[in-house]
């Protein structure tokens, strides 16, 4: 059952070759098997055979019955959530989040919970409390983040899906150099309520599967308005699914002209493979400018620290959550709770974003930030109206060695959402597609949409997926047994 | 030296809605504590605040009363600072876009009329509260209140003296209560005002520096504090010193305003738009519909009380002052009882119980329905107006209702004629002297004869019936 897609495993199910039991028991054994890669920061193997033995198969679902991880900062009421933080160490949510349940009413399994980046503040998922997660394609080597658990989980076979969250590219980048489709949708599409957040108007959660096509399956049962969330959209759950196979090959890709000289001669090379495919299924490709793009990671390290350093304020010590012992006075216990629960990249956000929200400085980092956003965003619709889809690189590199990147230099590892980072400022939908891999490791292009059209995207990813095999490639996993 | 006041207030309002501004929580006050609080309220991780909008709709009802600008696309945004009754580690409040601009109040003091400008009024959830005298190592958090619909209002500084802010925070009293925004309770901590007071040399132009006086909660007291710090303020610049811009609370029991922290203290707040609400868009059907439910204010029940209900001014002017009052009227006639009758017994007999004790009807032992019953009693003629006031003490003072005092006591008028004949014959004839006086044309004597007849009827003897038949008996 290791690597098979949604569909494949469905179709199984549909011809009863396997029993729910069976799958979701496969999938908790793969879990223990490869431990060492570090995927997840807790496995909650009664729920899951519990809910494998009483659940009814229903085959005109295609998520019937089918195992999932999820991200670690998405609430289950009565399962540990620590978003990979020692402040939320232990910590048992009371209620379940949106997305969760969603995919719980289309009868998915949770298998356990995903490790990722501190509060997803991180690319490489080297800033996690429960430790590194490693890349199933490469021992010691970083799985991408900050939903690199979920990536992890997935490449390695032992779930089909995984939910994630990007919030500057944290689905995309990851599945990118882990050999994974994964797709960050419009803002507001997915409810964010009972995922802990990291920055509010960025954040928005999504699919990290094998394929496109599980991609817009996971989608469906995904998204749809929810109350509880005034900036989820008001309208009903996609339907990707059935329009999967509808691809139009009229369409344009525009390729940027401010992202060429961004990547080593290797990884151009692996872009042109895709470019060229592309051109060959029938697409137009058009050179598009976005003059402004290349404020884009600036921009975000000033908007994200801001929400964040709000957001996470009520990690305080007082109502939840890891509280120093032996303090003094109540500053003590705000000091010390803090110091000791956040890991350093968070303390920096925080930082940077009290200093960027502080009297004086404001006008020039947060008001600033937000006029380029809105720059940035407008550049994006001038764009599509010279081209349906921008075609990027994910990433500019493929996995890399655990401590190489950012030790010295926190903007360095920065960098490496440099082609994802625009998507989530404008609000809009993005999917990292797998491509040629690069030296033997996997590699990624990205297809940027308009509003809403995470359908365009995912036909087009789709199309391509039909004419090559990158995606099909899985990790060989040995070192990891 | 000759100074002048300048004084602006802040005043919150707590909105009378039934659930928070951002989670369906009940807002009622005195349950136990930590029960009226919702996930959204604690502030735990993946919780999103969501907007009642009836909150808005009271502020909009608040902005139309003063002639205010209501901005129909406001926002949120996120005042960070940290305390523990604080749950999120930041209010949500509104600071570039209010939901309400301008507006003006009246004032009177002494019989001057003053225009008071109001700069905004911006909704804001409240904070909780922190209990420090329970536990002697703990510090309690009660979260009842946190997340509770709050209207600041901010006023220019246009108020010139201790009087004029007691007038000013009156006004805005009767216009909440009028309006139904708040009910108003000030010991509950539904109405309280920051004051920021500052005095310069009269002809100045330029403000001096200001402190601000923090959460009071009584007309009373923002006149003592006021008075307090405008003198402290006179003081420390008459004798050369400097006003320090700091933020003071006012201590009731030692009467004088104490410094809380400096400015060099103070918090920055670091405000920036809430991410997690859209702007709040209002729509010109959601006024109208606001301007058609529209409550009648004091100035309109005056009118109307006095041209067709045909009170008197003073009465017209008494009940249509305040809510309470007012609400008990209009109750009472919609039970069918006289206006005019109505209106003699509240202003009168009613208020001075009241008075008499320092409570309002609300905390006394007296109802809308007694005082109904009451006022029947008096226009069927079961009992007399004197008997009626015997009546209403013993109501305001047990509880019972008129009709069972009055028959437990034996109260009913006696209105049978053929028995008051027969008692009033009975009086005249053993005084012939005063029956020869009166026939005489002494017309006082007659007073005399219906002093006899209440006495021996024990005042309740009808009085009409009496004079009528004491004018036969003795006219004959």
């Amino acid at each position: 059952m290791q690597h098979k897609t949604v569909s494949e495993l469905h179709d199984l199910l549909v011809s009863k070759t396997i029993t729910p039991t069976e799958l979701v028991n496969e999938s908790l054994k793969l879990a223990k098997k490869y431990s060492s890669l570090n995927c997840f920061n807790f496995i909650d193997e009664e729920r899951a055979l519990t809910k494998a033995k009483t659940s009814l198969f229903d085959p005109s679902n295609p998520l019937s019955c089918i195992p999932v991880a999820h991200k670690d900062l998405f609430c289950i009421k009565g399962m540990q959530t620590t978003c990979s933080s020692k402040i939320l160490d232990g910590y048992l949510p009371p209620f379940t989040a949106t997305v969760v349940q969603n995919l719980d009413k289309v009868g998915c399994i949770t298998i356990a919970k995903t490790n990722m980046d501190e509060f997803a503040m991180g690319s490489s998922n080297e800033t996690s409390y429960f430790g590194n997660v490693h890349n199933p394609w490469l021992k010691n080597h970083v799985p991408g983040g900050s939903s690199g658990g979920a990536a992890a989980s997935v490449s390695s076979g032992i779930v089909p899906l995984a939910t994630g969250t990007d919030t500057g590219g944290s689905i995309r980048q990851p599945a990118a150099l882990c050999n994974l489709t994964g797709l960050k949708p419009t803002y507001g599409r997915i409810s964010r309520w009972g995922m802990i957040a990291f920055a509010s108007s960025l954040d928005q959660a999504g699919p990290i599967a094998h394929t496109a096509k599980d991609c817009a399956i996971a989608l469906d049962a995904m998204t749809g308005h929810d109350c509880k969330d005034t900036t989820s959209l008001a309208m009903g759950p996609t339907k990707a699914f059935n329009s999967i196979e509808v691809f139009s090959k009229d369409k344009t890709l525009g390729i940027v002209k401010e992202f060429s000289d961004q990547l080593s001669h290797d990884m151009e090379k692996a872009f042109q493979e895709s470019i060229n495919t592309y051109k060959q299924l029938g697409y137009k490709i058009k050179e598009i400018s976005l003059p402004n793009i290349k404020y884009s990671v600036p921009t975000y390290y000033v908007i994200a620290p801001a929400e964040c350093s709000s957001n996470l304020s009520r990690f305080d010590g007082v109502r939840f959550g890891l509280r120093s012992k032996d303090v003094k006075n109540l500053e003590e216990l705000y000091i010390n709770s803090r110091s000791e629960g956040f890991g350093n990249e968070v303390k920096r956000r925080i930082l940077i974003g009290t200093y960027v929200l502080s009297a004086g400085y404001y006008d020039a980092y947060y008001k600033k930030a937000q006029q380029v956003r809105r720059l940035i965003t407008s550049e994006f619709k001038n764009a599509f109206e010279q081209c349906d889809l921008i075609l990027t690189p994910t990433s500019p590199g493929t996995a890399f060695a655990f401590d190489s990147k950012g030790s010295k230099d926190p903007t360095e590892l920065y960098l490496e959402d440099l082609f994802t980072i625009a998507a989530n400022l404008a609000g809009i939908p993005a999917i990292s597609v797998p491509q040629k891999f690069v030296n033997g490791l996997p590699s990624g292009h990205q297809l940027i949409a308009p509003h809403l059209h995470e359908e365009s995207i995912l036909q087009t990813a789709h199309h391509f997926q039909l004419n090559t095999d990158w995606h099909l490639r899985t990790p060989q996993m040995e070192e990891f047994a | 030296m000759t100074w002048e006041i300048v004084i602006g207030l802040e005043t919150h309002v707590q909105l009378s809605t039934n659930s928070k501004l951002f989670s369906r929580a009940s807002t009622s006050f005195g349950a136990e504590p930590n029960t009226n609080v919702n996930l959204v309220d604690c502030g735990l991780p993946g919780v999103l605040p969501t907007i009642n909008k009836e909150a808005f709709y009271k502020a909009i009802r608040f902005g139309l009363a003063i002639n205010a600008t209501i901005n129909q696309t406001s926002h949120f945004d996120r005042k960070n600072y940290f305390y523990p009754d604080l749950p999120k580690g930041y209010q949500i409040t509104q600071m570039d876009r209010p939901i309400i601009k301008g507006g003006k109040i009246e004032i009177e003091v002494e019989g001057i009329k003053k225009i008071v400008n109001i700069t905004r009024a911006h909704l804001e959830e409240d904070a909780g509260k922190s209990i420090h005298d329970v536990e002697p190592n703990y510090t309690l958090i009660d979260l009842n209140r946190a997340g509770t619909p709050l209207l600041e209002i901010v006023s220019e500084p246009e108020i010139s003296s201790a009087k004029e802010a007691v007038a000013y925070m009156k006004a805005l009293h009767q216009l909440i209560t009028f309006l139904e925004v708040s009910d108003g309770n000030m010991s509950q901590g539904s109405m309280r005002c920051d004051a920021n007071v500052s005095i310069r040399k009269l002809g100045d132009k330029k403000l001096g520096t200001r402190t601000e006086i923090k959460n009071i909660n009584s007309f009373r007291f923002i006149e003592k504090a006021i008075n307090f710090e405008v003198k402290r303020q006179i003081n420390t610049l008459e004798s050369g010193k400097k006003i320090v811009q700091e933020t003071r609370l006012y201590d009731a029991n030692k009467d004088e305003t104490r410094p809380m922290r400096t400015k060099e203290f103070a918090n920055d707040y670091r405000y920036f738009p809430e991410p997690d609400l859209l702007p709040v868009v209002i729509t010109d059907e959601e006024i109208s519909k606001i301007k058609n439910n529209f409550p009648e204010l004091p100035s309109e029940k005056r009118v109307r009380y006095l041209s067709e209900l045909k009170l008197s001014e003073n009465d017209a002017e008494i009940l249509s002052a305040t809510k309470p009052l007012s609400t008990a009227f209009e109750n009472i006639i919609e039970m069918g009882h006289d206006p005019v009758l109505a209106a003699k017994w509240l202003v009168g007999d009613v208020s001075a119980l009241l008075n008499k004790s320092q409570t309002d009807l609300e905390n006394s032992n007296l109802t809308i329905d007694m005082i109904g019953e009451l006022l029947a009693n008096i226009e069927d003629n079961t009992i007399s107006g004197k008997i009626a006031k015997e009546v209403l003490e013993e109501c305001y003072l047990t509880g019972k209702s008129p009709n069972s005092i009055i028959e437990s006591k034996g109260l009913k008028q006696i209105t049978d004629s053929s028995e008051l004949q027969a008692i009033l014959k009975n009086i005249v004839d053993s005084n012939p002297e005063q029956v020869t006086q009166f026939r005489a044309g002494k017309d006082r004597i007659f007073g005399y004869f219906v002093g006899q007849a209440m006495k021996e009827t024990k005042g309740k003897g009808n009085p009409e019936l009496i004079n009528k038949i004491l004018k036969e008996l003795l006219v004959k």
